[in-house]
Order: C-alpha cells, then sequence, then structure tokens
C-alpha cells in the first residue's frame, strides 16, 4: 500500500457538464492517503458532482459528462478502456440518506463481497464489517433482519459497513449524517476518524463544525456569476479555518454567506 | 329593487337571496344527476349479475325420449337375466343391461363405444372379434383394446345417456320459476304431459368436469376449462418474460435516442390496437406462415392429423402473448420506475455491474408491482374471444387437450358458441359457463389486489 | 484560484492499466442484446400487422371484380356475387359506436365529475372498485347481457315489431356500459390534475360548486377529457363480441333511394353486421387460405386498424398537450 504522503486520487482541469449546463469547472485537486478531507461550500456549487466524478456515478446521469483528467494510481480513471464497475469497486460511495437494500442485515453487507467475487469466510467478513463500522454489538443478534428494520443512524453505519466490506481504498461520502440526529451523527464522526486508519476518506459537508472537527484538509468551492462551481482554497483544516487565505472563505466560515 | 340594482350592478337583499338559492338549488339538482350516474354503472353490474343467475338456475321440463320403467318391462318380457327382480333400471346386471343397450342402438354406434372400452373381458358385443384383434394391432391401437372392461354403473349411464335420454323440452329462469310457478305447471300439462317439472342449477360438479356435448344437460365445460390454462400458460411462458425484459430495457438500458423513442410509442399505439386484429396478425402468422412449427410437425408430434394446419393451443397462446405484451411492459415500466434510484446507486457503488443491480436489487423490489400487471393483463388474455375465434377455436372438441399442438377451445369461445345456439338450454348452460368464468376472474383479481395491498405496505 | 496544495505532490504507485481496463463482460452484453431483442418484438408486431393486412388487402383489390372505387362507394356487401361495399359494414360500426358514445360519454364524464369533485373518500373507495370490476369483465359476457337481457328490456318497452331481435341499439347501449369506467376513469385523472388553486380561486369568487365544476375544473381538463373520449370512440368501434353476438349476422344492405335513410339504413333497431361483427362470422367457419373471402376480411381489418390507430394517436396528441399545461 502506499506510504504517507501519498496522493490517492487527483484531479486535472476537470470540468463537469450536466447537458449544456457547465457545473464544474477548472478543478485541480490532489487528495492524500488516508487522510479525511472535507469539501464545503455553499449548496449548489457542486460538490456532490466533484465528489461523484470521482467513481464515476455521474454516468448513471444521462446528461453528465466530464472533461479533463481524474488520476487514480497512474491512470486516468475517465480513460478510453477504464471499467467503471473495477473503478466502484475500489472507491466505495456513502450517500446523505441511507439506502440499503431490501434484504437482511448479514445479506446487505455480503452482497457486495459476493458479487466481487470474494472466496474467503463470509462470516467473518460480514463481522469485521460491522465491526469497523461499530454496529457488531447492536445487530449481531438480528443478523437476519431486514436492513430496514435499523434505525437510520444504524442504517448509515450498515451502508458503510456495506462498503468497508469490498475493501476499497477510497471512501467517498455525501453529507453522511444530514439525515441524522446529533448523537447517531456524533457516532458516524468518531467512526470516520477510526476509519482514516485503513481508508482514505473524502466527505462532503455542510456543517462547519463537522468539517473543523472531523477533517485533515478541507477544501472550500463556490460558484461564480454562471453558477458553475470552482475550488476556491485547498488546505490543511486548522490552517484553512483559523487563517484563511481568501476572502470568501472567511466569509464563508464566519457564516456571512452561503 | 330595481333602483338598488342600478347602484351596485348586482342584486342586493331579497333578489340576492333569491338568487343565491336559486343557484343552489340547481346545484343541487345537477349533484343528483351526477350521483345518478355513478349510479348507473352499478345498475349496470346488478343488472348483468342478475341476468346471468336467473338463467343459471331454475325449473325445466324433463322428458325421457324412453321411459325407463318401458325398458324395464321389455326386458321383464324378455326373461333377460336379474330382470325379474329388478325395481329400477339401475338393479339390472351388467349383461342384461348391455342387451337393451345393444337393442337400441345402432351396431356403429356399439363399435365406438366398445372401441372407447370394451363391454366384457372374453367376448364383444357388436364388434367381430378378428376385426378388433386387427385395430388393436395397429400403429395407434385404441383404448378399448388396453382398458379394463365397463362396470356395470358405467353401462348405466351409457344407456340412460343414449337411450333413456332425458331432454330438457323447455326451461324457465330463475324468477319465473318462483313467482310463476302455478302457472308453468298449467302450461306444461297442457304441452308436455309426460314431462316431469324440477328444479335444476345448471352449474354441477358435473358440468364442471363433464366435456362438451352436443345435448346440453350432458354438455360440460371441462374441455374448455383445460384450453383455457394450456392456452394462458403459453401466454404467459411467451409474454411474462419478454414484457418484463422489454420493460427493463426501455427503464434501465435505452438512451433517450429515435429508436427508444419509436419503440416507446410503439407500445402504447398496440395497447390500443382492437383484439381481433391481433386475432387477424395469429392467423396469417402463427396458423399459416409458422405452421410447421405451431402444429408440431416441425417436431415430429402432430397430436392427432385434423389439428395440423397450426389452429392449435400453441398458436393461440401465442396470439394472446402479443396480444397483453403492452399491458405487461406498461405495468412493469411503471413498478420499476417507482424503485428508488438510491437503491440502484447503492449497487453501482460496491462495484456491481448494471445487471447484478437490476437482478439483485432492482426487480426483487418492483416484483410485487410486475405481478399485479400481469395478473390483470392474463385475466384480460382469459376473457379474450376475439381473435381465438379468428385464428380458429375448435367449435366441437370432447377431447383434453394433450399438449401445445392441440385443437383447442377456451371458456369464452365456448360461451360464444353457446349463446349463439337458438334453444333456450344453451342459454343456461352459457350462462352456467359465464359463472364459472367470472369466478375464475375473480379470484385472479383477488389475487391481484392482495399483492396491491401487501405491496403497499411494505414500502409505506 | 488559490489552490494551495497541503501535501508534497507524490502520485501513488503506479498500477497496471489492464486492472482497471474493461473486462469483456460477455453475460452483460448477451443480456443486454437480450432485453433489447424484447423490446423489439414490439416493432416487430407492428411491422407484422401493417405487412400482413397491407399484403392480404393488396391480394383482394387485386383479384378480378373488386376494385377499390366500388369498395369505397358500393352500398352492398355480397362475396357470392361479387359485391364489396364496405358501406353497410362501416355504417353498422358507425351505429354501434354512435349509440354506445351517446351511453358512454355523459354517465361516464358525470360519473368523473362526480368521483373527483363530490364524492367522499368511502364513496370513491366503493365506487372505484365497482367502476374496475365492471371493466374487468370479459366482452363476451357482455355479449351475453346484451342479447338475453338488453333486446327483450328493449323489445318490451318499444314492441316485438319495433326492435328485432338482433339489432345494433342493444348492441350499441351494452358497448357503452363497458365503456363507461374507461371514460370515467381518464377523465378522472384529468380532472384530478386541475391544480386546486384554481378552485379555490373560484370558490373565492363566490362560485357555488357547480359552478366551479362546470365552468372552472372541466374547461381546464377538456383536453384530457377528449383524449378520453376520443379513446372511447376507438375501443367501440373496434369492440368485437358485444356486436357479433347481438347486433346481427349479415351485412344491411341497401340502395340508396330505395330503402329509406332513417327507416332503414340508420335504423338501430334492425339487425346489422359490423366490420368486426363480419370478420368473426367469416373467420369463425371454414375458411380456405387465398380465398377472397380471406382476403376481404384482411381489407377490412386494414380500415379497422387505421380508423383506430388515428384516433388513438388523436387522443395521444390532446393528452399531451394536456400534459403540458399542467405537468
Ligand atoms: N442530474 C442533474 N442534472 C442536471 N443538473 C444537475 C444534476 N445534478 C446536479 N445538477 C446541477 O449541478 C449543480 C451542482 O449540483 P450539486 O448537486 O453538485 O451541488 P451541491 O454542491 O452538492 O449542492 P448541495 O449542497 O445542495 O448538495 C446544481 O446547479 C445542480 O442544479
Ligand atoms: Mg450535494
Amino acid at each position: 500500500m502506499n506510504k504517507n504522503g501519498e496522493i490517492a486520487i487527483e484531479a486535472r482541469e476537470m470540468d463537469v457538464y450536466y447537458a449544456h449546463f457547465r457545473a464544474v469547472k477548472g478543478i485541480n485537486i490532489k487528495f492524500p492517503t488516508r487522510k479525511i478531507t472535507a469539501l464545503i461550500g455553499p449548496s449548489g456549487c457542486g460538490k456532490s458532482t466533484v465528489l461523484r466524478s470521482f467513481n464515476r456515478m455521474n454516468d448513471l446521469v444521462l446528461v453528465a459528462r466530464v472533461q479533463g483528467e481524474v488520476l487514480y494510481r497512474g491512470n486516468n480513471i475517465y480513460g478510453k478502456d477504464v471499467d467503471p464497475v473495477e473503478i466502484r469497486r475500489r472507491i466505495g460511495m456513502v450517500f446523505q440518506k441511507p439506502n440499503p437494500f431490501a434484504k437482511s442485515i448479514y445479506e446487505n453487507v455480503a452482497w457486495g463481497a459476493r458479487i466481487n467475487g470474494y472466496k474467503g469466510n463470509m462470516d467473518e467478513l460480514v463481522e469485521s464489517s460491522l465491526r469497523q463500522a461499530a454496529l457488531w454489538d447492536e445487530v449481531k443478534d438480528k443478523l437476519s433482519q431486514s436492513g430496514y428494520s435499523l434505525s437510520g443512524g444504524q442504517q448509515q453505519r450498515l451502508c458503510i459497513a456495506r462498503t468497508i466490506a469490498v475493501k476499497p481504498e477510497i471512501i467517498l461520502m455525501d453529507e453522511p449524517t444530514s439525515a441524522l440526529d446529533p448523537v447517531a451523527t456524533l457516532r458516524i464522526e468518531e467512526l470516520i476518524q477510526e476509519l482514516k486508519q485503513n481508508y482514505t476518506i473524502i466527505i462532503v459537508t455542510h456543517n462547519m463544525q463537522q468539517a473543523a472537527r472531523a477533517s485533515d484538509y478541507t477544501a472550500f468551492f463556490n460558484m461564480d456569476e454562471d453558477r458553475a462551481g470552482y475550488l476556491v482554497e485547498y488546505n490543511a483544516t486548522n490552517m484553512l479555518f483559523t487563517n484563511p487565505q481568501n476572502e470568501m472563505t472567511e466569509q464563508y466560515i464566519t457564516g456571512r454567506f452561503g | 329593487m330595481a333602483v338598488q340594482q342600478l347602484e351596485t350592478g348586482y342584486p342586493e337583499a331579497e333578489a340576492l337571496q333569491r338568487q343565491i338559492s336559486q343557484r343552489h338549488r340547481r346545484g343541487l339538482r345537477w349533484r343528483w344527476l351526477f350521483q345518478l350516474s355513478t349510479i348507473v354503472g352499478i345498475v349496470a353490474l346488478l343488472a348483468l349479475l342478475y341476468n346471468i343467475l336467473n338463467q343459471s338456475f331454475g325449473l325445466v321440463a324433463v322428458q325421457n325420449t324412453v321411459d325407463p320403467r318401458v325398458l324395464l318391462e321389455g326386458a321383464k318380457t324378455a326373461v333377460l337375466p336379474g330382470a325379474d327382480t329388478a325395481e329400477t333400471l339401475a338393479d339390472l346386471p351388467k349383461e342384461t343391461l348391455v342387451a337393451i343397450l345393444a337393442e337400441h342402438i345402432s351396431t356403429g354406434l356399439g363399435r365406438r363405444l366398445e372401441r372407447d372400452q370394451r363391454f366384457f373381458a372374453d367376448q364383444f358385443a357388436f364388434e367381430d372379434p378378428a376385426l378388433f384383434a386387427e385395430v388393436c394391432a395397429g400403429a395407434e391401437p385404441p383404448a378399448g383394446c388396453t382398458l379394463e372392461p365397463r362396470d356395470q354403473n358405467n353401462v348405466y349411464e351409457l344407456l340412460l345417456e343414449r337411450v333413456v335420454a332425458p331432454d330438457v323440452v323447455q326451461s324457465w329462469s330463475l324468477v319465473d320459476s318462483v313467482f310463476r310457478r302455478g302457472a308453468i305447471e298449467e302450461q306444461l300439462r297442457t304441452d308436455y304431459p309426460t314431462a316431469v317439472l324440477e328444479f335444476r342449477s345448471w352449474i354441477t360438479a358435473d358440468f364442471i368436469v363433464s366435456p362438451q356435448s352436443s345435448t346440453p344437460e350432458f354438455a360440460g365445460v371441462r374441455t374448455a376449462i383445460l384450453g383455457s390454462l394450456w392456452v394462458v400458460v403459453i401466454t404467459i411462458v411467451f409474454s411474462f418474460p419478454v414484457g418484463v425484459g422489454a420493460a427493463i430495457y426501455l427503464e434501465e438500458y435505452a438512451t433517450d435516442n429515435r429508436l427508444n423513442r419509436l419503440i416507446q410509442t410503439n407500445i402504447s399505439n398496440l395497447a390500443g390496437v382492437p383484439s381481433i386484429i391481433y386475432g387477424m396478425l395469429g392467423l396469417a402468422i402463427f396458423v399459416r406462415a409458422m405452421e410447421t412449427f405451431t402444429s408440431g410437425a416441425a417436431l415430429g408430434v402432430i397430436t392427432d392429423d385434423t389439428t395440423a394446419n397450426g389452429r392449435t393451443i400453441l398458436s393461440a397462446g401465442l396470439t394472446l402473448g402479443l396480444l397483453i405484451l403492452p399491458l405487461i411492459i406498461i405495468n412493469a415500466q411503471e413498478a420499476i420506475r417507482a424503485v428508488p434510484r438510491s437503491l440502484r446507486q447503492a449497487g453501482f457503488a460496491l462495484g456491481a455491474t448494471q445487471w447484478q443491480t437490476i437482478w439483485h436489487h432492482v426487480l426483487p423490489s418492483a416484483m410485487p408491482g410486475i405481478l399485479t400487471g400481469t395478473i390483470l393483463a392474463i385475466s384480460r388474455a382469459i376473457g379474450e374471444t376475439a381473435p381465438l375465434v379468428v385464428v380458429g377455436a375448435s367449435t366441437f372438441i370432447t377431447l383434453d387437450p394433450s399438449g401445445p399442438f392441440s385443437k383447442f377451445t377456451t371458456l369464452p369461445i365456448q360461451i360464444y358458441q353457446w349463446t349463439a345456439r337458438p334453444q333456450a338450454e344453451f342459454r343456461n348452460i352459457a350462462a352456467a359457463a359465464i359463472v364459472v368464468l367470472l369466478i375464475l376472474l375473480l379470484s385472479l383479481n383477488a389475487t391481484a389486489v392482495v399483492m396491491r395491498n401487501r405491496y403497499a405496505t411494505k414500502t409505506a | 484560484m488559490a489552490t494551495r496544495n497541503p501535501t508534497a505532490p507524490l502520485t501513488g504507485e503506479r498500477i497496471e492499466q489492464s486492472e482497471l481496463r474493461k473486462k469483456p463482460r460477455v453475460g452483460e452484453t448477451v443480456i443486454q442484446g437480450f432485453l433489447f431483442l424484447c423490446g423489439a418484438i414490439s416493432i416487430l408486431t407492428t411491422i407484422g400487422i401493417v405487412y400482413e393486412l397491407g399484403k392480404e388487402a393488396w391480394l383482394f383489390f387485386g383479384k378480378e371484380g373488386v376494385s377499390l372505387l366500388a369498395f369505397f362507394t358500393g352500398t352492398e356487401w355480397q362475396p357470392a356475387i361479387g359485391n364489396f361495399g364496405i358501406w353497410p359494414l362501416v355504417l353498422a360500426t358507425l351505429m354501434t359506436s354512435l349509440v354506445a358514445m351517446v351511453v358512454a360519454l355523459p354517465v361516464g364524464l358525470a360519473t368523473a365529475v362526480y368521483l373527483s369533485e363530490y364524492a367522499s373518500d368511502r364513496a370513491r373507495n366503493t365506487l372505484k372498485p365497482i367502476l374496475e370490476v365492471l371493466a374487468g369483465i370479459p366482452t363476451v359476457v357482455y355479449g351475453y347481457f346484451a342479447l338475453t337481457f338488453m333486446t327483450p328490456l328493449l323489445r318490451s318497452i318499444l314492441g316485438d315489431n319495433v326492435v328485432q331481435i338482433f339489432n345494433t341499439a342493444s348492441a350499441g347501449i351494452v358497448v357503452g356500459i363497458l365503456i363507461i369506467p374507461l371514460v370515467s376513469s381518464m377523465s378522472e385523472d384529468a380532472l384530478h390534475a386541475v391544480p386546486n388553486s384554481l378552485r379555490e380561486a373560484a370558490f373565492g369568487l363566490g362560485a357555488t360548486k357547480l359552478e366551479t365544476s362546470l365552468k372552472v375544473v372541466v374547461p381546464s381538463a377538456l383536453s384530457g377529457i377528449t383524449a378520453a373520449f376520443v379513446v372511447a370512440i376507438s375501443r367501440a368501434v373496434g369492440e368485437t363480441m358485444v356486436v357479433a353476438i347481438a347486433a346481427g349476422a349479415g351485412p344491411k344492405n341497401f340502395i340508396i333511394g330505395e330503402d329509406g335513410l332513417f327507416s332503414f339504413i340508420l335504423n338501430p333497431f334492425v339487425a346489422a353486421e359490423t366490420m368486426t361483427g363480419h370478420i368473426v362470422r367469416i373467420s369463425g367457419g371454414d375458411l380456405s387460405y387465398d380465398s377472397i373471402d380471406y382476403n376481404s376480411i384482411f381489407a377490412i381489418g386494414l380500415l379497422l386498424f387505421l380508423m383506430t390507430l388515428a384516433l388513438n394517436i388523436v387522443s395521444r396528441r390532446f393528452v399531451a398537450r394536456f400534459r403540458e399545461v399542467y405537468e
């Protein structure tokens, strides 16, 4: 695996269009390995769009088009022959609203491993994934119950466990706590800190405290008058919050706009 | 008042009251009219059910072609074995019954009956033993060669059907039977003095399990029910996978290009094509152009040579399959569209391929909706008549269908053919067949409703 | 753009391109191909219908003694003596459809207005399933109903000498009944789509419920309602079993000038065979391929197909216009 300080994924001059509308423009950004990077910015500035470009989830939006390069371990993931299925296995995603499958808790975790041809002991994998997601103790007695029988926060941790089970390198999280109450949010934040040991995490959040608390680096996005989003400032989190270089950043983090 | 009206231009005070109450009265009248119109549907449904039940039960006047007492007397005079002690025909031993039967039916009919099933194990009542042996040695020996001989009860029933032949000479509707019984009895005494009046339900267990017959008293819907089931099985086997497949293609794979838009428009156009046109398509394509295939000739499994012209269960099933395909597709599309996008995203984000996501997550979630739509489409197929008439349903078959290459009739076809007969008794059995058909459809629809409700509570 | 780079610009260990390369997923391709074929079957069906009906109709018009002109102008359909004038069949179809519309349109629309504007939830929940049951009854049952209930009813009201045993009126009325659920459910959908703000506006001006319904809601839903009406006409024109059973077997030939217009030609109480009824009767008998009878029913079928297709397309235009306004 990569030594500390290496780059897990990098965007070069990336533009994303929805049909003729340019949603983000000229994104240049590198994400360090095994660190948590937060993406912040006003609503509609294209944070989700950027995030979804990193594991080609935008392919599912018929009108979406990505220009520029996204380099992952020396390869442009938008290269001609690259298989999006392979990319998504290596770069997992957790969504804003918990979206467990309509299957048992066990199956929710095992399914991804199974379709990716996991040959090892499935019970062990399920247990270790649920443990890593700090959910094991709560569900170990009801693994055959539906994923929907859990609370919202538990569902979200189940989704994280499910993502970990396929052993990705990078986990993308799009406002993973915005549908949860403060206690559940705290648990997820703790969990994310744990996960940092093994995974590179990129997280979109609207919650300034969360970004300040939980991330190592923060990238601030804004949009221009054409509503095209761009990267304003990117720095270590404590630097960005204590000593913003850009006026817009300062205004945003102090809550004066956005 | 007129002065005041000039001032504001509107009616005021009393005039206003009058105007408003007038408007309200008009509102009430119309409301009543709307309600009445809504009732029309209910009244029509009730009238329809009333009409059918009214025809399914009622008094009948039964007259025997030959009185059984006359037959018994004849047997006594001829001193046939067992005749002296017998009180009714049913008491006679088999030999005697066969003798009476032989006396009253033609040798040709007797031979036919004997080839279906022989009367005795060691002798022949109608057949020439040599000829029978020759027939049995043929390539396709008739059932009579192998089956056990008929028993006494069987022969007795043959005698009743073929010789005594109780014939319904007149039938009355349920309402008439209940309210005009006196007049009916009166009429019976003058018109058919020898006939007996009895109350009959035309829907009986016998009616369900008996095959078609040219006498309404013995006719049943067995052949038709089996035919309907066979046809509908073929229909499902064809249209369910194809319909769901097309829906998946349109909802999950199709990009917004001209070809796919054409397919979509085309499907909604097909849903509006009259069913009889599908019948003509089936006649031209399945019956005529693909005859070698649909008649079973290509597989060498022609069930009986008169079906060889392609008017088979297979052709009928495929025709109905094409007919309900648009319905299945449109319903399945709606069910698939209702599956939340987040479920698909979750699948993709784990590195699943598109088909894995569809097969493991989208389809299971959409399945209750798909099945509900399919059941409704199938009940449409079960009730269809016109296309099957055009495709070439048989007008008269008594043999159970034995496979996709058999000739066929179905319940609605049977109802149509019986309704088209002028005799009142055929109207009665048509009504009975309608009851059977409606019960079948009702249970199917109930299944669909239950499924829809379970689905609704699950996703809520 | 102050893009500060917080870490050393090291690129991660390069992995072989081939690891990320698209693997040939034969299964996926085969499945997608199969699914496309499923969708394409609907196109093939349409092509099949047009080709077969067209081909046989072409053969029909190529037969000796048959001409397109006579087909569209002739007033007698007597295959036995080579008369192939479509008018008797078309007129009978128009008669039954007209009677059906007279029944179904007002009743269906009024039902829709009641269900959408007046009925309580409870009333709606009981009435709609009844209408669904009505819609689910096979047409052959309606045919039986027409012959054994509606006809005797008409005869007892109007007299046996006025109403023949087989007649277009009774068939038409019953076709109308069977179309009521279609008209009411499509119209109700249209009424339902009218935004509540319009109703509130009307009530706010002091309109009564009736005035709101008839003068505001119904006109706003007019194109949707029109679409329902047009589809209903198409259903009536294509309806087969009711007319085959109850309207009569045998085209009602006529001679203009000799037969009275309303006493005979357009009289709904005498027997007449419709286009669909004729197709069913002829194909129900022994029919040999390439005979003129065989070809002729396909010519009728083609005409029927084109009529209903045109109606359906018109109806969808109206629906599209309606959607444009409210969705
Ligand atoms: N599927 C889509 N089709 C067309 N336009 C889209 C689509 N998804 C997003 N957009 C547009 O792209 C822009 C960026 O959207 P995006 O969802 O990335 O914003 P965001 O920063 O995540 O906002 P939020 O904080 O509210 O989630 C918006 O203007 C949005 O309208
Ligand atoms: Mg977002």
